[in-house]
């Protein structure tokens, strides 16, 4: 198989390169993307690339597979490469550290902007604060992001203004926490998110939606938050 | 950082500017229906007949709404454009003069829109 990874070593090059590798791969078996990276890495030592589970659930290894962000762990080859050849590069938007490896410091600081914990200043319980089942299942679709940063980095809004749009990640997790029944700062977190770039720069492009590895909707979620503003500001 | 972002903003929330947006956009599909349908159900359009409708006190006031209603939305709109693309990554540490320079551009143009027509309206046919 023809394999092109993005190299870069900032000790080392000037520039990014990008390499071609020739690759064989057993047959008779669609492996994922990061079986791959495995192999290549096995070749050559020196390419360096995030992972960890191995099974789509710690978000390490997300990257930029044929133009499309993804987990590489999850991403058969045959959906990743359908036509044969397969060209990685690290998630667009962010600093490269090296190879496929980004800086996720800008992405991690949008996601501190919105008080990502429950907020209650009530006394607590004496267990544990309960919710009714119709209020947790308020949060279904939106606990599950593993913050790998696919759809923060696949986001126009976010490569124009990294520094002041939150990001979808970040947005779906301040739903969550408006839509959490147990939390109380619902109107400090929509006074945080009511400037022109953190939820208003969204566009709706959706691209989010349709690279989020876990099938989640932070659009949808975005649409939510300019609602609740708006039936505050009403 | 701050700069960029209350740079030409006059203060406003991006809650106003998106309900701003929404409101004038509505407003500006309703004169556009409304002018549609004159030059739909108008046979013979001459100047005359153009007077005759834009005259009326009613389409004056629905005309002026409109441009106004012009002027937020294009500045709303050109405001996020430039804070998206004039950016010091493509325009280095000056990028918040070529910023301003844009935002008096734009401001500028908005001005001469809204103006021009409103001072044709208000001045053709009678008081």
């Amino acid at each position: 198989m023809q394999i092109s990874i993005y190299r870069f070593d900032p000790d080392e090059n000037e520039a990014p390169r990008m390499e071609d590798v020739e690759l064989d791969l057993p047959e008779g078996r669609d492996l994922m993307v990061l079986d791959v990276l495995e192999l290549l890495k096995a070749k050559d030592p020196s390419i360096a690339y995030r992972r960890s589970c191995r099974e789509g659930v710690c978000g390490s290894d997300g990257i930029n597979m044929n133009g499309r962000n993804g987990l590489a762990c999850i991403t058969p080859l045959s959906e990743a490469a359908p036509r044969g050849k397969l060209t990685l590069r690290p998630l667009p938007g962010l600093p490269v550290v090296r190879d496929l490896v980004v800086d996720m410091s800008q992405f991690y600081r949008q996601y501190e902007k919105i008080t990502p914990w429950l907020v209650n200043d009530t006394p607590p319980p004496a267990q544990e604060r309960l919710q009714k089942p119709r209020d947790r299942d308020k949060l279904n679709g939106l606990y599950e992001c593993i913050l790998c940063a696919c759809c923060t980095t696949a986001c126009p809004s976010f490569w124009w203004n990294p520094d002041k749009f939150v990001g979808p990640a970040g947005l779906l997790q301040a739903y969550r926490f408006l839509a959490d029944s147990r939390d109380t700062a619902t109107a400090e977190r929509l006074a945080a998110l009511e400037d022109p770039f953190s939820v208003f720069r969204c566009r709706g492009i959706m691209n989010c939606v349709s690279v989020c590895p876990k099938g989640l909707n932070p659009t949808r979620a975005i649409g939510k938050i300019r609602t609740m503003l708006l039936s505050q500001g009403i | 950082m701050a700069l960029v972002t209350n740079v030409g903003s006059f203060g406003r929330s991006g809650l106003a500017d998106f309900v701003l947006q929404r409101v004038s956009a509505v407003v500006l599909g309703l004169y556009a229906l409304c002018i549609v349908g004159f030059f739909a159900t108008t046979p013979d359009i001459d100047h005359a007949a153009l007077v005759g409708f834009l005259d009326s006190l009613t389409m004056k006031a629905f005309t002026t709404l409109a441009l106004v209603a012009l002027a937020m939305h294009a500045w709303i709109g050109m405001w996020t454009v430039g804070t998206d693309y004039v950016r010091r990554h493509y325009f280095g540490r000056g990028h918040t003069v070529y910023l301003a320079l844009y935002q008096l551009v734009c401001v500028g143009a908005i001005f001469v829109y809204v103006l021009w027509p409103l001072s044709v309206v208000w001045t053709v046919g009678g008081p």
